[in-house]
């Protein structure tokens, strides 16, 4: 029931690796980190679902500001090896039109 | 009346508590037979439920209780989300739950908007009561294909 967050930084990317589940108690923690890799022009935030099992509409809040903030400022987010259930999420909220995410989902259909 | 066991669980209004809840809900379906991925759809439904509860009834302090009750029939899992720490403007709720169109623009995304759009989306039925705090009812039903419901019959296949 807890998050870990794990950060890599490159020249113009970030990698994000989380592992566990994203609520409304790990949330915070996660826009806590997330948003000020956002604010760098032109980086490329690079966000890893493989280990994430569990998220909810928190999670998709979070990733919502995140990709506002890289309009602000002129970077980029992408979501990658999302697992199918979290990615049916997305899905359902209509948030596949307008997020970038790796098209190979884990177990996906 | 239809027999029915019933569950309770109170817990305090605050975050970290979501999970508990979760992990009791997964169980009390698992119990009932339900379906992997319906499991995973109670899931979300009680967690968006309960953070809801958290954040809508105890803005002010951070004290209070959430009671949940699980209604368990034969043929479906009835839950219920109750806060008794006052009632946010549910006509103003309902007016803005709903998936994201491809018109609305980027900037106007609700970051916190979509909990009972997914709770309606994921369960079989939902009805949300005011009156007296919030309370959500929810209800799921198991499907009969997916397990054998007789008792003297063993079924082997998922």
């Amino acid at each position: 029931m807890n998050l870990t967050i794990d950060v890599t930084n490159k020249e113009h990317k970030s990698v994000v690796t989380l592992s566990g589940e994203i609520d409304a108690f790990t949330a915070p923690k996660l826009k806590e980190e997330l948003l000020p890799l956002t604010k760098d022009e032109g980086k490329t935030v690079e966000v890893d679902l493989n280990n994430v099992n569990y998220m909810d509409s928190t999670g998709l809040g979070v990733f919502i500001s995140a990709l506002k903030s890289t309009k602000e400022h002129n970077s980029e987010l992408k979501l990658v090896h999302m697992q199918e259930r979290v990615h049916r999420l997305f899905k359902i909220t209509g948030l596949t039109e307008i997020m970038n995410i790796d098209s190979t989902v884990q177990g996906g259909i | 009346m239809e027999p029915f066991d019933f569950i309770e669980i109170k817990v305090p209004a605050k975050p970290e508590y979501v999970g508990v809840v979760r992990l009791s809900t997964s169980g009390v379906a698992n119990r009932m037979g339900f379906s992997y991925e319906d499991i995973e759809d109670l899931k979300v439904a009680i967690s968006e439920a309960i953070t809801n509860a958290v954040k809508h009834a105890y803005k002010e302090s951070d004290e209070g209780d959430i009671t949940i009750g699980f209604g368990v029939y034969q043929d479906r899992l009835e839950i219920m989300v109750a806060d008794h720490g006052g009632s946010f403007d549910l006509s103003n709720v309902k007016e803005d739950i709903g998936p994201y169109q491809q018109n609305d623009a980027i900037e106007d995304l609700r970051e916190g908007g979509f909990g009972l759009f997914l709770i309606d989306a994921l369960m079989d039925k939902v009805e949300i009561s005011s009156r007296y705090g919030v309370i959500v009812l929810m209800t799921k039903y198991l499907h009969e294909n997916e397990v054998g419901q007789d008792g003297d019959q063993i079924s082997t296949t998922q």
